[in-house]
């Protein structure tokens, strides 16, 4: 389409339209991404003339290092609603990842039985949630949202108050400092590496897998994905596994960087997931998106925090409402971009 | 719809039938069936179920006393906490059937509940506030304006949910969510961050207050039950809601304002969350912006779910809705009474979710037809249905 349309102007000057089409093709597909990442450094460079203080480097890696789990279950997150689908769970299952293993050390028990042992717990609890929604044909919402009661629920179960963690493996991986190099006076903790690490992961699942490219599918059209024969059910169940299997690691990064498990724990994580999902640019009825951008609306999340914190005298639901209007603002770019794409 | 054509080709088996009810007469239906497709009946089978097990395991459940002229007991209990939850999911019911979603109504409840507790005690901007100001039983405004100003903010919200939806052309969810995130922060902003408590006697007659026995939050339900019953069945509201909930782009062609519908809907539900929000606010003698009506969103889509509105739009039954609120807080204040610990209530919720989950599954419905085929050998089986 866009090369009928710079047609006239390959016979004025080949190579400036070619740039031109390269340009306009990628700027429109990649928009909403570049816009996010536009924000982010708008947002961090403003944050920065405001607060001198925020020009430290090591204020960019905090960014990192408090946001891991966000940034986990986000991920996780992302490729559900990628697919047209919504997890309510994360927040739950942190929750009760944190408090189960906090009980299972508590208890005795190594933590390299304890790790793999919650992980396998999101990958069930994931599994079970996908298999609820595709075959009793259970809407999503509904499905996650049980699941977000019963997995905090059994967190309560476990134990009513916050359980702290004093293993010394736990307590190495949360205080050991990683210095970053070649920058003075930086450093990151061994969890926070986590999330970066599920990121690659999570950008190669999605563009150079099958089942990166059937999620798109489905996301766009589940019943033309199925007439395609592509393995929409298989798909499904996975995309949910996968955020299972996220939020589970989350909540081990949560229980390591604050050393408890609360049932009370992440509470309303999974709107905060939601919303970084979409100032990362992916849309909600799922198809188009990027799990990149997710990493830039966690960071904007981040940078509206820690605005905050530098002001000092702004109170903490200022953050609520710069979200929520930061949100109303990227669906506004979306539809301006997707619907320019559709039609132009 | 296979059963509708099942029932049409039966009717026309019988000519006797046929002969006395004339032609627009609907088809005889069997009993059970015709009970079984009220809309009325799960959730009322639901609300049986769980009274049955009171009846065993808890029988001081339906002991009702009368103290100083009221009626008190666990039953009372149950109706006095239901009704904000009931009028959430009435509105909540409008905006599912156009085929929407309201994620919106807790923070509704929190911003309507902070407007009402600031009214009696100012608290806007940085302004200091003394406990000699907050312990008086008074008010800095007449209370009708209270009420009214209550009204209008949780309204105001429901109006910009439904602008963003109808006219900004953004999924429901996601509209709804912006609010949902956000609103929270206003009602902080609105009440600057702070629980406040509220020491104005008359504000606690909404929530507290009886009239000839029973708690004035009961009637202000079934006021609004009847308004929206009326709003909706008496006029042609009611019918486009659900024609646009089928099918928004051929009610548009027909010539129905689908715009319009959806901003009545959404409106409508901003209202019920602002009167959910006086009264919780009012029962509980304070607004805490952070925890007042905190997860009513989820609580109000299940009681919607459990009344059989389908979340995809569609057909409704406003009073199907309110008995689901009112099973969830029967199932609420049961679990309390046997005993379960109030915080894992949670793990027993998702249970009870998974049984309406199963309960209206395909397999469920598939189950009882057959069941009801077996039942009714005698009756001529079409090719239809068989193959269906």
């Amino acid at each position: 389409m866009a090369q009928e349309m710079s047609q006239p102007r390959a016979n004025f000057n080949p190579a400036l339209a070619n740039v031109m089409q390269w340009l306009r093709a990628n700027v429109v597909r990649n928009g909403p991404l570049l816009t996010t990442i536009l924000i982010f450094a708008v947002a961090y460079v403003v944050g920065g003339q405001l607060y001198p203080a925020m020009q430290k480097p090591q204020v960019f890696f905090n960014l990192f290092i408090n946001n891991g789990s966000l940034l986990l279950v986000s991920i996780g997150m992302t490729f559900v609603i990628l697919m047209g689908g919504i997890d309510l769970s994360v927040g739950g299952m942190i929750a009760l990842t944190t408090t189960a293993s906090a009980a299972l050390l508590k208890m005795g028990v190594s933590p390299f039985v304890v790790i793999p042992l919650m992980l396998v717990m999101g990958v069930v609890f994931g599994f079970t949630q996908g298999s609820v929604i595709h075959f009793l044909k259970v809407q999503p919402f509904i499905a996650t949202l049980m699941g977000l009661f019963f997995a905090r629920g059994v967190a309560y179960i476990i134990s009513l108050s916050s359980i702290t963690i004093t293993d010394s493996f736990y307590k190495t991986l949360a205080l050991t400092s990683l210095p970053i190099p070649f920058i003075a006076n930086t450093y990151i903790y061994i969890p926070t590496l986590v999330a970066p690490i599920m990121l690659l992961v999570a950008v190669y699942l999605a563009f150079f897998t099958r089942f990166g490219r059937t999620l798109y599918a489905i996301g766009n059209n589940e019943q033309s994905a199925l007439l395609m024969g592509l393995p929409v059910a298989r798909t499904k169940i996975l995309s949910y596994t996968f955020s299972g299997f996220c939020s589970a690691l989350a909540g081990i990064v949560f229980s390591i960087s604050l050393l408890a498990g609360y049932g009370q724990f992440a509470t309303g994580m999974e709107l905060d997931a939601i919303a970084s999902v979409v100032m990362g640019g992916t849309l909600l009825t799922g198809g188009a998106g990027n799990v990149v951008g997710t990493l830039f609306g966690v960071l904007i999340y981040g940078t509206i925090v820690s605005i905050l914190q530098f002001n000092g005298t702004l109170s903490s639901w200022w953050t609520r409402i710069g979200v929520g209007v930061l949100t109303l603002i990227f669906i506004g770019i979306q539809s301006l971009f997707y619907f320019r794409k559709k039609h132009g | 719809m296979t059963e509708n054509l099942s029932t049409a080709k039966g009717a026309s088996e019988s000519p006797a039938s046929a002969q006395t009810m004339g032609r627009f007469r609907p088809p005889r239906v069997p009993l059970f069936k015709r009970v079984r497709e009220s809309a009325l009946f799960w959730p009322l089978a639901a609300l049986a179920l769980i009274l049955v097990f009171d009846a065993f395991y808890a029988p001081s459940f339906f002991r009702i006393e009368i103290q100083d002229g009221h009626l008190y007991g666990n039953l009372i209990d149950v109706v006095n906490n239901a009704a904000p939850l009931m009028l959430v999911a009435i509105g909540m019911t409008l905006v599912i059937a156009t085929g929407g979603i309201d994620l919106s109504v807790g923070a509704v409840i929190a911003i309507s509940a902070a407007m009402g507790a600031v009214l009696i005690n100012p608290a806007l901007g940085n302004q200091l506030i003394t406990n000699d100001i907050l312990t008086r039983d008074a008010t800095n405004t007449p209370l009708p304006l209270i009420v009214l100003a209550d009204l209008a903010a949780g309204t105001l919200c429901g109006l910009w949910n439904g602008f963003l939806v109808s006219r900004g052309r953004i999924q429901p969810m996601v509209a709804t969510l912006i609010l949902m995130v956000a609103g929270r922060g206003i009602a902080q902003l609105i009440t600057n961050g702070q629980i406040m408590t509220i020491y104005y006697t008359p504000y606690f007659w909404f929530g507290n207050g009886f009239i000839l026995g029973l708690p004035v939050a009961i009637y202000i339900v079934v006021g609004v039950l009847i308004l929206a019953w009326f709003v909706v069945r008496k006029t042609s509201i009611g019918l486009f809601i659900e024609s646009v909930g089928l099918n928004a782009k051929s009610s548009y062609y027909t010539g129905i304002n689908e715009k319009n519908v959806k901003l009545f809907a959404y409106t409508f539900c901003g209202f019920c969350g602002a009167i959910a929000g006086l009264i919780l606010s009012s029962n509980l003698h304070s607004s805490d912006a952070n925890n007042i009506g905190l997860n009513y969103e989820l609580d109000a889509i299940l009681a919607v779910v459990m009344g059989g509105t389908l979340m995809s739009g569609g057909r409704f039954s406003l009073v199907a809705s309110a008995i689901g609120a009112l099973v969830i807080w029967t199932f609420t204040i049961t679990v309390y009474t046997v005993g379960v610990p109030a915080n894992a209530l949670l793990a027993a919720k998702a249970v009870l979710v998974l049984a309406v989950i199963l309960l209206y599954s395909d397999y469920t419905r598939r189950l009882l037809n057959r069941f009801e085929r077996t039942d009714r050998k005698t009756a001529p089986s079409t090719d239809v249905e068989q193959r269906v």
